[in-house]
């Protein structure tokens, strides 16, 4: 019962904060209503009993990406002029309902196989005997470093003044 | 309905989040607010990959793996977006991505 108030609440502020993330006319104001959004994504994954994705979404999402995307926003100066859109919002909305309505239809008419076991109750071990144990994921942990290497050094020659 | 949380409210949660993530990066002009609705969307996948390993296969947590490399990948991406918006700035003075046509033909 409880489980299910906390997903329905989350639920409808993620939907409500990712409209005003679209709809809102100022573009700080989206980016705060992204920011809450992500802290509501965090509440959900805390209903599907996954505490250390939750603690990382908030750690990495609300942390880091946000002050990236409000540090854009300030050091490009399009605040002023809103949030406006191009010539293609009809058919960008059209687009977006058929595929709402595939994924909806697909989703409520599979029969998925549901395990009726519980969930592990800390997931922090299990992950990281996943991530680095015997026949685990050790090899893309591995290329995920390498990727965030070469992105920082990417940004970094973007970024650098000539 | 409203009590038995199952599979299908995940997933129907994560549709209509990646839909409006989808719209907004189809029909925005500015760069950042692109870049903010490619977040949404993998918001969105990440949701779906984390329900399908709770009720699906809940004692090996493959899709919270996956969500990790999702997290990590959007992290990099973010960050070597926000430096092309920032040099395309300082070429153009401007973000809309309408009018980043140098490319087109």
């Amino acid at each position: 019962m409880g489980l299910a108030i906390a997903f329905w609440i989350s639920a409808a502020v993620i939907i409500a904060a990712a409209l005003g993330v679209v709809l809102l006319r100022n573009i700080f104001r989206a980016a705060l209503s992204l920011i809450l959004c992500f802290l509501m994504v965090a509440g959900i994954y805390i209903t599907l009993s996954a505490d250390f994705l939750a603690a990382v979404q908030i750690l990495v999402y609300v942390g880091a990406i946000s002050v990236l995307i409000i540090l854009a926003i300030m050091m490009t100066r399009e605040v002023q002029r809103g949030n406006l859109s191009n010539k293609l919002q009809l058919p960008a909305f059209i687009v977006a309902i058929l595929f709402l309505a595939v994924l909806v239809l697909t989703a409520t008419n599979t029969p998925w196989p549901i395990a009726g076991t519980a969930p592990v109750a800390p997931t922090t071990a299990t992950i990281a005997s996943r991530l680095f144990g015997e026949g685990g994921f050790i090899l893309p942990v591995e290329i995920a470093a390498v990727l965030l290497l070469s992105a920082i050094l990417g940004a970094i020659v973007l970024a650098r003044e000539k | 309905m409203i009590n038995n949380l199952g599979l299908e409210h995940y997933l129907v949660l994560s549709a209509i989040l990646f839909a409006i993530g989808l719209y907004g990066a189809l029909a925005k002009r500015n760069a950042i607010i692109i870049l903010m609705c490619i977040e949404l969307m993998l918001n969105a996948v990440n949701i779906t990959l984390v329900a399908f390993s709770r009720y699906v296969t809940p004692e090996l947590l493959t899709g919270q793996i996956f969500a990790i490399f999702v997290i990590v990948v959007a992290a990099a991406e973010v960050a070597v977006g926000v430096a092309i918006i920032l040099a395309i700035y300082r070429g153009l003075e401007s973000i809309d991505a309408t009018k980043v046509d140098l490319m087109k033909w």
